[in-house]
């Protein structure tokens, strides 16, 4: 039986609806991979060695960029907070300043933005080029489940590593404030660090780690999909590799909003 | 046995397979022949559980893969072997590391087992002092022999080759034909083979399907393929080219 064809004034209805159905069913597919993904995690075997090269791969690999960056944001808001808190006379709160900035908002957000960059596409491309050399499927057909090969100890290792490299960017950066704010600009150690104990408490510090933790799910989530749905060829590869950084580091920065105003 | 019933698949507006039916034989060797682009991939991929078919069923002994899902399939496929058309090789293991990863992961033999294994595996496709190499250090002639020898090294009962000798010169596609043949005769396996090598193939078949237009066209033995009147099966064995319309 031949579908009829559609009157035109309902055509913009119908590719609205295919549309809808479609996000939906995308969506459908992303929630469903995590669930696979975190119900492979809780089940044996557990894949040990996996895991132990998936926290290299994401954390080790990312060391480098999560250090320089760290120093360098560090520095920078040493230098820019300095001399907004000078107009107020408040320059003794330079420590604390920096080290909130850090701990609850930049030191998450930052890194898992590096992360990301450096970690996250090359985990979107490993697994996209794994897929179209027909090697998850070889996995499939020997009855093992790529996901917990592929999959788990990725997210795992995201879990384990991002609030680490959060950490690490943290004091870094709190040592880079230090040095333009004690070294260059005169302020006193003692100033720089007694307020920042006062000011920073455990809440602070636990903001930090639930978005670190939140961010290791998400961009090893998003970044092993696009790479077990990538499309065709090298182009597909570079599609999904780019589609990755992007809705990654889209989410990291709406998720952090969420969590901001959720998280005490 | 594997039993292949009006088997159906579409991919958007193209129509791929259009009701097609294979039996294949226990122990025998099967080859898949017809045009690139003609399906014969995708009836594969149907066998080993990697597609579901729009309608239509695959029966191996019994069990219906198109319908099996989670460990029932799973249970299928740790009878299956597949030797895949590039390889499929995981380029972060050694040739060696390739072929124990099964014994290792699906059979959970132990270490000392595993590469007493690995090495006679090797050594079956002549390979022996090749396991340290990566599968990029070696050559595509090379890599099918360490696929094969990953696919068989569990001693599977159902093995498929995905055009198994694609991109080989005639010297290699004679030898991989061969060792095929000889690891057959010694592991007796149902063998299932896409390909296109003719007529190399109709040395190592014991039976030929012509796969045509999403249908098994012709099937039989190879002498009775070689002999066949049907105009669609002579083009092809012959490799004439086709004639333009109104020509």
């Amino acid at each position: 039986m031949t579908e009829r064809p559609l009157p035109l004034t309902l055509r913009p209805l119908d590719a609205i609806g295919r549309w809808a159905i479609a996000v939906v069913e995308a969506l459908g597919r992303f929630g469903t991979f995590l669930g696979q993904a975190l119900g492979t995690i809780l089940t044996p075997p557990f894949k040990f060695w996996a895991f132990v090269d998936r926290i290299h791969y994401i954390g080790y690999r990312s060391l480098l960029i999560i250090l320089l960056t760290g120093g360098f944001t560090g520095m920078v808001l040493g230098l820019q907070v300095y001399f907004t808190l000078v107009r107020f006379g408040s320059e003794a709160y330079l420590g604390p300043a920096v080290a909130l900035s850090l701990i609850r908002e930049l030191g998450p957000v930052l890194a898992a933005l590096m992360v990301t960059g450096r970690a996250g596409s090359a985990l979107t491309a490993e697994i996209g080029i794994m897929r179209i050399t027909e090697q998850i499927d070889a996995l499939t057909v020997m009855a093992l489940s790529p996901i917990r090969y592929l999959v788990a100890p990725s997210i795992l290792a995201g879990l384990v590593t991002f609030p680490l490299m959060t950490a690490l960017f943290d004091a870094v950066g709190i040592f880079g404030g230090y040095l333009v704010g004690v070294e260059l600009l005169g302020l006193s150690q003692g100033t720089y660090f007694g307020e920042m104990q006062s000011f920073v408490d455990l809440s602070d510090i636990m903001t930090g780690f639930w978005k670190s933790l939140s961010f290791g799910v998400i961009v090893t989530w998003v970044c092993t999909y696009k790479g077990f749905t990538v499309g065709h060829g090298a182009e597909g590869v570079a599609k999904a590799t780019t589609d990755a950084v992007v809705l990654s580091s889209v989410l990291i920065l709406v998720w952090d909003y969420f969590m901001g105003t959720v998280l005490p | 046995m594997i039993k292949v019933e009006r088997l159906v698949k579409a991919f958007g507006r193209q129509q791929v397979l259009r009701g097609l039916d294979l039996d294949v034989a226990t122990g025998s060797i099967t080859v898949v022949i017809g045009r690139s682009g003609g399906g014969k991939s995708v009836l594969l991929r149907h066998l080993i559980g990697l597609l579901r078919p729009d309608a239509g069923r695959v029966l191996v002994d019994g069990a219906d893969v198109t319908r099996l899902h989670g460990r029932a399939l799973d249970e299928v496929r740790r009878r299956y072997g597949v030797v895949f058309q590039g390889g499929a090789l995981f380029d972060s293991m050694t040739c060696a590391g390739n072929v124990a990863f099964p014994l290792r992961e699906k059979l959970r033999l132990r270490a000392a087992e595993v590469a007493t294994r690995v090495e006679a595996a090797l050594t079956q496709v002549g390979l022996e002092g090749m396991g340290s190499k990566y599968p990029a250090e070696v050559s595509g002639g090379m890599r099918k022999r360490v696929a094969i020898a990953r696919a068989l090294v569990t001693e599977p009962e159902i093995v498929f080759f995905d055009e198994p000798t694609t991109g080989l010169d005639p010297i290699l596609v004679n030898t991989i034909h061969h060792l095929i043949l000889e690891l057959h005769r010694k592991l007796r396996f149902t063998a299932v083979m896409v390909s296109h090598e003719i007529p190399e193939i109709f040395e190592i078949a014991d039976t030929v399907a012509m796969l045509h237009e999403g249908r098994i066209a012709e099937v039989g033995p190879p002498a009775v393929i070689q002999a066949s009147p049907n105009p669609v099966v002579r083009q092809f064995i012959r490799g004439e080219p086709e004639r333009a319309e109104g020509a």
